[in-house]
């Protein structure tokens, strides 16, 4: 008996086998011979690249992570809101403006969306914009070197939630506020919230060739909570669209106040008629106050300016620029197909997805059909503007993304899946788990007018089980789906940094080939830099002394140095002068109050310490450069207050 | 791994020290340590010029894109200038003109080497410590100091060839 029992289940597994290898033969048929099982199609043999880059938002870490896909492999965290101690930055000197705002020195953020910049609709992997919540500001980041080159605080802002998409040819990255605001703000009750409060959406102007990025204007808003959104492409090029929830107006308890009207709207603005009114001298300025940091790679240092004003538009006074598409329960994400004529609003509170139509839309404006206005803005007939309905059958639709091929990929947090619908039938193709409630979604190029619809990417928010367990704090789960058929199949979950909320992805190959390896000696433009082997120096202006050091494998010049004083402020300016791929030095000085600083060949960074003991401390390189990496060390003596021994320093002597 | 090995062996000199229990000051080692360059010698052997023994071979090209180099029979003065700029900004932190420092000085170089070697040096340095057999030995002889690739173009380093006939 008990042998018959134990060889029962063993059949069964055969079986299952058996079967399991006869319908992974059909799909080899599908999809052919070569990549076969969901580990073959991941796996990037040691050596090997990666297809897709893809730039994941680092939520509350304030930073962006690179990974490869279809690998799930991270291969860098590039700090753009938060201070990294990693390589110093936001505690070198030449990065500290970056974090400067209105509040002052700001050094975390909330980063959600990042974009890849756009020509023609389609990804030119130039720069990734990126926008911080808290403390409403939007970066730039060069694709080039990987770096944040550039943050602009964004006023009369807060809760920079429906960023930092940017229009079809980077003619703007857009910021809307979440959070309605007094404009300007003032002390006045919190219950004078309705009519008082007003939501900016800004339009930020990339320049061209440089990036450099400047408000141009802001469109001033009923005072609703603008969610998220995201431009019109193709036909509708011009015009952007941003979702609202809290039309009902409530300062508190958002959760049942503002969710009582059946529905809210989409905002569709019509930014190139708004820009052509400011251009012709429309619009008002109004004092403001916010920060512009600016990083210059030849000079390897930040500068922070404080602007002081801004253009400011009522949306009253451009007739034709703004209306209001009724758009059911609250909707969150905020998505334009890859046409540009199918406007997706995902109702969260609702289990049906909401297709407007963009050319129905123009009909209606045309033909003058509204069903009333808020605050002046005409609001549209929900019935005028309606495509049509995806009947789901899921709850808590929050992101889609699209494949290029007339496909739609939804995520529902509450039922945890990501569905397939066809755009133009809406009927749902395919629906899959997701462990567990997804948020975004991900394909390279979702949101564009040419996506790469081989992988989409599910950020899950909760992680519970997916991995060895970890204490009661968990990483992010992040899950990988072939959607190249018609079945999406679950090929990947792999760990993310932060809370990733949006992703950006792109083909290595526009990246990879452009990507910066050194920065050569002769660009240094560091007004501190070591250029020239003579140039090394120590010069004390009162308390103030500064190192002008330079380091290459294996030693620092100087690396001996005396006459500093206990209460000097010490700047220690050091220029790696490798220039080679991949030999960065590193740069530790005992008891600083601040950071390493992690050097790249040709760049020069700089550290302050303030030393508070008398005696002989060292410094050392920190990133194991060569087999002598250890030698790479120096000292400093450190004299008390009164002494009066001057400033030397010497190397090999 | 041999930094390693030395470290450890430094440790547990550090160690045996510490448990000696000699309550008396020392202010030297009284241990015999041998100096490295003692060793090299003999193997100096193997590479360049036997009869010499010090790396002198006129005749090796080395290893990289440099083939064949015609010096003039005067010096460029602007060459030479240009070269020492150069040298300055990328080489001076390792190599000083006239003595040995991290690396070798490049005073007399052209006595002790053929210029094709000296561009192929500066060039594709990563390949001649590996392969070439002065460099290698060069490579012992500095400690294991490696010869950095400053991203010099050809030109360039024709540059500093030049200035190092001046020296």
């Amino acid at each position: 008996m008990k042998l018959t029992i134990k060889s029962l289940p063993s059949l069964v597994l055969i079986a299952v086998m058996f079967t399991a290898c006869n319908s992974s033969g059909t799909s080899n048929g599908n999809r052919g011979a070569l990549a076969s099982t969901a580990a073959e199609k991941v796996y990037v043999a040691p050596g090997e690249h990666d297809e897709y880059y893809a730039f994941f938002s680092g939520g509350y870490s304030g930073n962006l992570t690179v990974y490869g896909l279809p690998s799930g492999r991270m291969f860098k965290e590039i700090p753009v809101f938060s201070q990294f101690p990693t390589n110093g930055y936001g505690y070198s000197e030449e990065t500290k403006p970056m974090l400067n705002t209105s509040h002052g020195f700001v050094p975390w953020d909330d980063l959600h969306h990042p974009d890849i910049s756009q020509t023609n609709g389609k990804l030119d992997g130039r720069w990734i914009f990126v926008n911080g919540n808290n403390t409403p500001r939007i970066a730039r980041i060069d694709l080039k070197t990987f770096e944040t080159e550039e943050i602009i605080e964004v006023p009369n802002s807060a809760g920079n939630h429906s960023s930092s998409f940017i229009t079809e040819n980077t003619e703007y990255v857009v910021a809307g506020t979440r959070f309605s605001v007094p404009v300007p703000q003032q002390d006045i009750s919190i219950k004078e919230y309705k009519g008082h409060f007003k939501g900016a959406l800004s339009f930020i102007s990339v320049e061209p060739e440089t990036g450099r990025m400047n408000m141009k204007f802001q469109v001033m808003m009923p005072g609703f909570n603008y969610d998220l959104s995201h431009p019109g492409r193709g036909k509708s090029h011009g015009w952007f669209f941003f979702t609202t929830y809290n039309t009902e107006e409530a300062s508190t308890l958002l959760e049942v106040n503002a969710s009582q009207n059946d529905k809210d709207f989409i905002a569709a603005i019509n930014w190139k008629k708004i820009e052509e009114y400011v251009n012709n001298g429309g619009g008002t300025k109004m004092p403001a106050n916010y920060a512009h940091n600016v990083y210059e790679h030849a000079t390897h240092g930040a500068k922070s300016t404080m602007l002081k004003e801004v253009l400011t538009v009522d949306p009253t006074e451009v007739p034709g620029a703004v209306f209001f598409l009724p758009t059911p329960k609250s909707p969150h994400g905020c998505d334009v197909d890859p046409t540009g004529e199918y406007i997706i609003g995902n109702g969260k509170l609702s289990a049906d997805l909401t297709v407007h139509s963009f050319d129905k839309m123009i009909a209606a404006i045309e033909a003058k059909k509204f069903d009333g206005e808020a605050y002046g803005i005409p609001v549209l007939k929900f019935e005028d503007v309606l495509a049509g309905q995806v009947k789901s059958g899921g709850l808590g639709p929050l992101h889609t993304e699209f494949d290029g091929k007339g496909n739609a990929y939804t995520t529902f947090f509450i039922s945890s899946e990501l569905v397939k619908w066809n755009v133009e039938t809406r009927e749902v193709i395919d629906r899959q788990p997701n462990y567990y409630s997804v948020g975004h979604v991900m394909i390279p190029g979702g949101n564009s007018a040419a996506p790469f619809g081989k992988y989409a990417v599910a950020m899950n928010k909760i992680t519970k089980d997916r991995y060895l367990p970890t204490g009661p704090e968990l990483e992010h789960s992040a899950q990988l789906f072939d959607i190249s058929g018609d079945k999406m199949e679950l090929l990947l979950d792999f760990p993310t940094h932060g809370e990733p909320h949006y992703a950006a992805g792109i083909p290595a190959e526009i990246l990879a080939p452009k990507s910066q390896k050194i920065y050569r000696l002769e660009d240094n433009k560091h007004p501190f830099a070591v250029l020239n082997g003579e140039d090394t120096r120590i010069e004390r202006n009162g308390n103030e002394v500064h190192v002008y050091m330079s380091m290459i494998r294996s030693h620092f010049t100087p690396d001996n140095i005396e006459g500093i004083k206990v209460g000097d402020k010490v700047y220690f300016h050091i220029t790696n002068h490798e220039q080679d791929f991949d030999v960065p030095h590193g740069f530790a000085m005992i008891g600083a109050n601040n950071a390493e600083l992690l050097i790249m060949p040709g760049q020069t960074k700089t550290l302050v310490w303030e030393p508070k003991q008398v005696g002989v401390w060292p410094f050392y390189c920190t990133d194991f450069c060569s087999a002598l990496h250890q030698e790479m060390q120096g000292y400093v003596r450190v004299s008390p207050a009164n002494s009066n021994i001057e400033p030397s320093w010497s190397l090999g002597e | 791994m041999s930094t390693i090995k030395k470290t450890m062996l430094l440790l547990f000199g550090i160690l045996l020290t510490a448990c000696g229990g000699t309550p008396e000051k020392k202010e030297k080692f009284t241990y015999e340590r041998t100096p490295a360059q003692k060793e090299t010698k003999t193997v100096n052997k193997v590479a360049g010029n036997k009869a010499t023994g010090d790396l002198t071979d006129l005749d090796n090209k080395g290893i990289g894109p440099v083939k064949n180099i015609e010096l003039g029979t005067d010096i460029d003065q602007d060459m030479a200038k240009a070269g020492q700029a150069l040298f300055k900004e990328k080489c001076m932190l390792c190599h000083k003109p006239d003595k040995k420092f991290i690396g070798p000085a490049p005073k007399g170089i052209l006595d002790r080497r053929s210029p094709e070697w000296v561009m192929n040096m500066i060039l594709n340095p990563e390949v001649m410590v590996k392969e070439d057999p002065i460099a290698k030995q060069l490579l012992i002889d500095h400690n294991g100091s490696p010869m950095a690739n400053q991203g010099l173009t050809e030109e360039e380093a024709r540059k500093v060839l030049e200035y190092f006939r001046t020296l």
